[in-house]
């Protein structure tokens, strides 16, 4: 029997079921104002959010991996690109682009028109330092990692500070494939 | 009629956590199936390696005089394996749909510890399910 197809991202979202979108902004607020009421410092917060997002990610590629039907990536760009227009469209219902690619294929940016976490959101003098969307990066590096891929992921652009659009660039650090202890001086 | 014996779900470093037998002539202790937990995850790395082709995913299936075995290896390295009646059809489809409730059962459950042994009823209702679902669709086409 030939494996499955690899499903796109649209036929995905169409298919699970949804949450009001409203209700995952005011949650995902909610979070965030908690974090910066316990933590204080808005470094912190950042790390926390991180955190979440990384805990999120290692059981979210799974997810990914069932539903998609994908099959391993040859290379870091098609990795990136299935992040980017399937990932993103199947858990938030947006579709990234992926740009900047440099001269090793090593690290690229994800760029984001439309991001729903930030609905209604505006960041008030007091959180200049936060990354709102954080938790986006802790899932990228969380979920990569699952999949033999240290990255580092980290925010150039991001709209709640002034900028035109959201920026992430992910950044492979190395690969890092199963290791079996069969060595013969062992 | 062609019946599934047990099924193991091994985490990306060997180790067994879940094990359940389905009748009399798959059970093992449980030592005995930790052990062939830790048997299994080293044949399929070595398959891996002794693979004249590079790139090999390692053993999907084992065909023995009494059994087959059927493996199902994520890419996030957790394996799924099941053995069953030989000539058994539609393993792959099963494995499949149980990788699928473990992502919803297991994975999603917050109080899940990652790599450890599944003790989510959810699952185990859910797995019930799909494998008397199995079993009714595969007598179903014996009849035909």
């Amino acid at each position: 029997m030939p494996p499955a197809a690899p499903r796109s991202g649209d036929a995905i979202f169409a298919s699970v079921e949804r949450v009001n979108a409203e209700l995952f902004t005011l949650t995902y607020g909610a979070i965030v104002r908690q974090l910066l009421t316990d933590l204080e410092e808005v470094e912190e917060v950042n790390k926390q959010l991180d955190q979440m997002g990384y805990n999120i990610g290692i059981r979210l590629i799974d997810e990914f991996l069932a539903k998609s039907n994908v099959s391993r990536c040859v290379d870091f760009k098609e990795t990136a690109e299935m992040i980017a227009k399937v990932g993103f469209k199947m858990f938030l219902g947006v579709t990234a682009s992926v740009m900047n690619w440099d001269a090793d294929g090593t690290c690229c940016s994800i760029v984001l028109e439309d991001n729903p976490l930030v609905d209604f959101v505006e960041l008030p003098d007091t959180c200049q330092g936060l990354y709102y969307c954080n938790i986006l990066s802790g899932v990228i590096r969380g979920a990569l990692e699952m999949v033999a891929m240290k990255t580092e992921v980290t925010w150039i652009r991001d709209m709640l500070r002034g900028d035109d659009a959201y920026e992430l660039q992910v950044k492979l650090l190395k690969q890092v494939p199963e290791e079996y202890p069969y060595k013969d001086d062992e | 009629m062609a019946a599934i014996y047990s099924l193991y779900i091994i985490n990306k470093l060997g180790g067994l956590i879940f094990y359940k037998d389905y009748g009399s002539k798959g059970r093992m202790d449980t030592n005995d199936s930790l052990r062939v937990a830790s048997l299994w995850h080293s044949m399929h790395a070595i398959s891996q390696q002794l693979s004249p082709i590079n790139g090999c995913s390692g053993i999907e299936l084992l065909e023995a005089d009494t059994f087959d075995l059927h493996c199902f290896q994520s890419l996030t390295g957790t394996k799924f394996f099941v053995v069953c009646e030989t000539g058994t059809q539609h393993m792959e489809a099963l494995l499949k749909v149980i990788y699928e409730l473990y992502t919803d059962y297991v994975l999603k459950n917050p109080f899940y510890e990652m790599e450890m042994p599944i003790r989510c009823e959810l699952f185990d209702i859910n797995l019930t399910q799909a494998i008397q679902k199995n079993r009714l669709l595969s007598s179903l086409n014996q009849l035909c």
